[in-house]
């Protein structure tokens, strides 16, 4: 049982699962399977983890942003992930972990991100399908989120969602300024199409049935990862093509009956990419925490004896 | 609106949290909480929380966090322990209390009556 | 105020705000990750608005001003080009004792008979005030730790041969130290550049030089 005598909310777990589905909402504070908690703490950390690291291939390229407005706007992008690390983080050490103990877990490799985070960026094109593409998959799973039974996390969804916006825009006119350019610019974007498309598919996740999933029982993510997945290619596949880019799966094709059809994703290589083994994983996980080390005595010197 | 309960000693029995607790990050800085209001005139609702030593910072940081778009017309900052959430706040539910309520009053039958003596009832 | 003036003033932010966005998602915490970027924008715009008013008179555009022009060519002070990066110390000893100095020529500028550099040097003026808010809170937090008061010494002298000789002493005043002497003011001078910014240069440019004449 849950809660207390006298409680109005004791639940046992068959009546918190019936509550969440039913539209109930939880707070903090709130009595809660402890499943329930540790799967909300795995689940949005996880999420905090994928904006903190998402950082670091994109930043690279503030640097080197070849105009003004470029430099300014990605670093707007970048500034707002980080961002959106912050208000996720809190959200998880509301829910009993502290910022520092995920951290220390990230960089540990004991917790996970998202497989496109491991990737490396190679050219301008990238940042530019990025902003476009991966952030446009990002996006459809956030704005499932916006219903997640737990509140705290469904309200900071809507600041995020918010944000994300104007991401696609940014990401979007990055593209066509390149499409429309040289022909060398257009290389330079389907090369980059040609490289992150197969994690672009993987990125959803393999398709799971909800009944089998505790995530959905509990209405913590209310859409399928095939449904996400779908969603996107409906969304995205027609406006890859009318650049006139390729999009590199000869499979690729809508049935009749409107749903997609695409070569099999490489499941392992997401497997084996989310466990650690990306192309970059190592070597930004490792600049991860040297950067924290780095900055330590900042943290000890400013936030240690707050007053 | 909810906050988390602080945890520990001084809290109440309700948590259910890790012995980490959610009480801001075990020796780093305050949680503050940020109203803001949306639109002048309008009420102020809770934006969200954010770490920081003292008021200056935490000030500095509610600005970016809620107001580099331009999207608050103002802000509150609140420490977080100053803030009292009070859960089910309805004081008396035992008995009836209609005369607070708008389906407390039947005044048809009444006023009835009362037109019939004035002779001001409507004809029929 | 002829085009190179203008241009020095640009290339300062331009270079500094390059610097600062070099802390976007690895800075100290998360908070202060997000305040620190938007001084680095808003430093970039400082710069992109002095860059207009300085392509007005030559006839080109900022964008060619801020990437197409050869490393000899920029006119920034080797203060704003060291790399400082991972360390804070250094970063916000920079941020403070710039900030300072910024604050003196910007005020002279407010006078300037032309008015349109009067104007812009009010706008900046305004959004001036939030970063010296954010530099003196840093200031008051760190100035009890030792490797604070470390980098401003160190950086002191960079700082003082940012301004033009006549407005060193009022910031001497404002930072509470001396001027420094001519001998030692000689190696950080405008008109030459550190170590550092040839390799800030190339990767600033790369992209623009990968396709010369294309539009991003």
């Amino acid at each position: 049982m849950y809660g207390y005598p006298n409680d109005r909310l004791v639940m046992d777990e068959a009546e918190f699962e019936a509550y969440v589905q039913g539209g109930g909402q939880v707070e903090a504070g709130d009595p809660m399977p402890d499943d329930y908690r540790k799967a909300l703490v795995k689940f949005i950390e996880m999420h905090g983890n994928s904006e903190l690291m998402g950082v670091l291939p994109e930043r690279e390229w503030i640097l080197r942003a070849p105009t003004l407005q470029r430099k300014l706007a990605l670093t707007s992008k970048v500034q707002d992930e980080v961002g959106h690390a912050q208000l996720i983080y809190r959200v998880v050490e509301d829910l009993g972990k502290p910022r520092e103990a995920c951290l220390d877990d990230l960089v540990a490799g004991k917790t996970k991100f998202h497989n496109v985070f491991h990737y490396p960026t190679k050219t301008w094109g990238d940042v530019g399908v990025i902003a476009w593409l991966v952030d446009a998959a990002a996006i459809i799973s956030q704005k499932a989120l916006l219903k997640c039974s737990y509140a705290p996390y469904a309200r900071i969804m809507k600041k995020i969602c918010w944000e994300e916006s104007f991401h696609i825009l940014h990401g979007r006119d990055v593209i066509l300024t390149m499409m429309n350019g040289t022909e060398e610019q257009r290389e330079l974007v389907q090369e980059a199409l040609d490289r992150w498309w197969g994690p672009l598919m993987q990125f959803h996740g393999n398709p799971i049935p909800a009944a089998d999933d505790p995530m959905y029982r509990w209405r913590i993510k209310s859409q399928a990862n095939e449904e996400a997945r779908q969603q996107f290619l409906d969304g995205y596949v027609p406006q890859i093509r009318e650049l006139g880019l390729t999009v590199p799966d000869p499979q690729l094709e809508k049935r009749k009956d409107g749903v997609w059809e695409y070569s099999e994703p490489d499941w392992d290589e997401l497997k084996w990419v989310v466990t650690g083994h990306g192309p970059e994983t190592e070597r930004r996980l490792g600049f991860r925490q040297a950067s924290r080390e780095e900055t330590a005595w900042v943290r000890r010197a400013v936030l240690a004896d707050a007053a | 609106m909810n906050f988390p309960r602080r945890l520990g000693p001084s809290g109440a029995g309700r948590s259910r949290a890790s012995p980490g607790g959610s009480r801001a990050g075990q020796g780093t800085g305050m949680i503050w909480e940020v109203f803001r209001q949306e639109r002048e005139g309008q009420p102020f609702q809770h934006g969200g929380s954010l770490e920081a030593p003292n008021l200056v910072f935490a000030e500095a940081y509610a600005r970016e966090f809620y107001g580099r778009r331009d999207e608050s017309f103002a802000l509150w900052i609140v420490p977080r322990e100053a803030v009292k959430e009070v859960r089910e706040p309805y004081v008396a539910e035992v008995f009836d209390r209609d005369y607070r309520r708008v389906d407390g009053y039947s005044l048809k039958v009444k006023l009835k009556e009362a037109r019939e003596r004035a002779g001001t009832s409507r004809a029929g | 105020m002829n085009a190179q003036a203008l241009l020095e003033l640009a290339d300062d932010e331009l270079v500094l705000g390059w610097r600062d966005s070099e802390w976007t998602g690895i800075a100290p915490f998360l908070e202060e990750d997000v305040a620190f970027s938007s001084i680095a924008q808003t430093e970039i715009g400082h710069a992109r608005a002095w860059y207009e008013l300085a392509a007005k008179e030559l006839g080109t555009d900022a964008d060619a001003l801020a990437f197409d022009r050869d490393p000899a060519e920029y006119l920034c002070a080797p203060f704003v080009e060291l790399r400082l990066v991972h360390d804070w110390a250094q970063t916000i000893a920079r941020h403070w004792l710039y900030e300072s100095a910024d604050a003196i020529r910007i005020d002279a500028l407010k006078s300037s008979d032309d008015p349109d550099i009067a104007g812009l040097a009010e706008k900046v003026d305004r959004e001036e005030v939030y970063h010296r808010m954010h530099a003196a809170m840093w200031e008051e937090r760190l100035r009890g730790e030792p490797a604070f008061q470390k980098a401003v010494d160190d950086l002191w002298p960079s700082a003082a041969a940012l301004l033009p000789p006549d407005q060193r002493a009022t910031l001497a005043t404002i930072v509470g130290k001396d001027v420094p002497s001519n001998r030692l003011l000689l190696a950080h001078e405008r008109g030459q550049h550190s170590d550092d910014f040839r390799p800030l240069w190339e990767e600033m440019t790369m992209v623009r030089r990968s396709v010369p004449g294309a539009s991003w």
